[in-house]
């Protein structure tokens, strides 16, 4: 089978000098959910608006399920839908207008019953007749997401969808994308909200300076990092710690004392048995496993 | 990125159902805000014939056997389609391009051509409707006759093709709206006023009459003269070759400029 994606040595310097993507290769599987993350300026957009044709690559090639996004642009542009970062609209129009604009586009002119089966999807259905300078901010990131629908394609990339939306909305963007994928589209996800790609998605890429750093499981990223934060409240806590208490003593966070402890070598019986030894009577405890954002800044931390 | 389009047989790869959504977009655009794009500048038009004829008529005849006013009516006609058919395409793709909406077209599969023809033949309608409603009503005072209905009509689409290019042209190299602005008040409003609308070109002294002749519009508007009254100061054959001309040049530079993303694509 084809990969959703497969992008080879692909590279954008601008004309001002800039190298916004080096040589970046990756292929994205049919049917995953694959996050692209980065800092700002990554590269990420950059890697987007070639695959959507908006950004011509100055070196190596993208395909969108097979289609060169160059070669055979039409193709190409016929199986992505991306769902662009920016609240861009045309004002002049009402939002059933823009979505059977942007079927037509596409050379698709009877998919009435797709655009009101998105629109019931998105909560939209009442706002069909509405213009698009009259909707909210969110309702128009809404929009964008059935636009990017219309043609049906098969890998769908979404630019920061929730940038800037409130929790309902962004819960509600999770079950239509996670709705999505079971269909069989590839999701394509970039976010500065790493929680959403830990529990979204299956594989994760991580962009720097135009450099694709790391690319692997969702598990693999989380297990490379093999810290779990321990921290507890005690009464009768030494006032200078011993050694064995001291090594992997992260500081204090108000009435917490926090310990940095590696899942393979230490074990939180350990680091109790050694409070009890030191006189410190436990009140609570509570334990953060590492999360993708630990992760996240470990790959992309400043030298 | 549309390059590999024309060499693959046109017809079987142009994309039908996207060019005529893009057109429909682009003709429904003007028409839902039609007393701004269509009935303010035939009044406006009708103002100007109302005022010129008013001081000119009978002091001035720049063609024997006719009125001013009858001189003056098709000038205006034109000087009308000029100005829409450049408003349209330049406002709606410069609108576009400010408020971001421009990218809905171009990730879509339509090549440079369909864009630039939507874009094109939007604005061709457009000045065609403001300069059609400008002759019904001017008829009224001199008369609907047209002499010469097919050069007429060549002249009139020509002119508006030549102007919906230009105006394409000029949103994709204006950077805001302050640019388009320049260019239409020292370049397309110039040129409009100094080719023969309100006068002949003959009537000028000769030194001026050199200058005019490197006036495009001036060929355009004596040849739909030629097509209404049969009077002209050109050849009108030339001054259609020279408009047809005029457009294939233009269209191919817009072409150009979309084809390679020219501040449109990064």
């Amino acid at each position: 089978m084809l990969p959703a994606l497969q992008i080879n040595g692909l590279g954008k310097t601008y004309s001002g000098g800039l190298t916004a993507l080096d040589s970046v290769s990756f292929s994205v599987e049919q049917g995953e959910f694959f996050a692209l993350l980065g800092p700002n300026g990554a590269g990420k957009s950059t890697l987007i608006n070639i695959l959507a044709g908006l950004v011509k690559p100055s070196a190596g090639n993208a395909l969108v399920n097979g289609a060169d996004v160059q070669a055979d642009w039409r193709q190409a542009r016929k199986n992505l839908g991306v769902v662009p970062q920016e609240l861009a609209f045309d004002p002049f129009f009402t939002v059933r207008e823009v979505l059977q604009l942007q079927a037509g586009y596409f050379g698709l002119r009877k998919n009435r019953a797709w655009q009101d089966e998105v629109l019931g999807e998105l909560g939209l259905a009442d706002k069909a007749n509405t213009r698009m300078r009259g909707l909210s901010g969110g309702m128009k990131r809404r929009v964008l997401i059935a636009q990017a629908l219309m043609h049906k394609p098969p890998v769908v990339v979404l630019d920061e969808p929730t940038a800037g939306v409130d929790v309902e909305l962004r819960q509600l963007l999770w079950r239509f994308a996670k709705r999505l994928n079971q269909e069989g589209h590839t999701i394509v996800l970039t976010t500065h909200y790493l929680e959403e790609a830990e529990n979204l998605c299956d594989r994760v890429a991580i962009l720097d300076k135009g450099k694709l750093l790391t690319l692997q499981t969702t598990d693999e990223l989380l297990g490379s990092h093999p810290w779990r934060e321990v921290q507890v409240i005690a009464a009768n806590m030494p006032s200078e710690l011993p050694a064995v208490l001291a090594k992997n003593h992260s500081g204090r966070d108000g009435q917490w004392w926090c310990w940095r402890l590696n899942t393979q070598e230490d074990s939180v019986a350990q680091l109790l048995e050694q409070l009890r030894l030191a006189g410190a009577v436990l009140q609570d405890i509570r334990t953060r496993e590492p999360s993708l954002e630990d992760v996240f800044l470990k790959w992309v931390a400043k030298p | 990125m549309g390059g590999k389009t024309l060499m693959a047989p046109l017809v079987f790869s142009f994309n039908w159902g996207g060019f005529s959504t893009l057109l429909a977009k682009e003709i429904r655009r003007f028409a839902r805000v039609g007393t701004q794009t269509i009935v303010t500048p035939m009044v406006t038009t009708l103002l100007y014939l109302l005022v010129f004829v008013q001081v000119l008529e009978g002091r001035y005849s720049p063609a024997e056997g006719f009125s001013y006013a009858q001189f003056l009516v098709p000038g205006l006609m034109m000087m009308a389609v000029i100005q829409n058919a450049f408003a349209n395409s330049s406002s709606s793709l410069l609108q576009a391009k400010m408020n971001g909406s421009v990218t809905f077209m171009l990730i879509a599969p339509l090549s440079a051509l369909e864009i630039m023809l939507a874009f094109v033949t939007a604005a061709v309608v457009r000045g065609l409707a403001v300069g059609v409603g400008l002759w019904l009503v001017a008829g009224f005072v001199v008369g609907w006759d047209v002499l010469h209905p097919f050069w007429a009509l060549g002249f009139l689409l020509s002119t508006g093709a030549a102007l919906g290019v230009l105006g394409l042209i000029g949103a994709i190299i204006a950077e805001k709206f302050d640019h388009m602005s320049a260019f239409q008040n020292f370049v397309i409003l110039p040129l409009t006023f100094l080719s023969g609308v309100f006068w002949s070109v003959q009537s000028l002294p000769p030194h001026w009459q050199t200058v005019s002749a490197l006036n495009p519009l001036l060929y355009m508007i004596d040849g739909f003269r030629y097509g209404i009254m049969g009077v002209s100061d050109f050849v009108p054959a030339f001054s259609l070759a020279f408009s047809v001309g005029f457009v294939v040049v233009l269209a191919a530079l817009a072409w150009w400029m979309l084809d390679r993303g020219w501040r449109l694509r990064g």
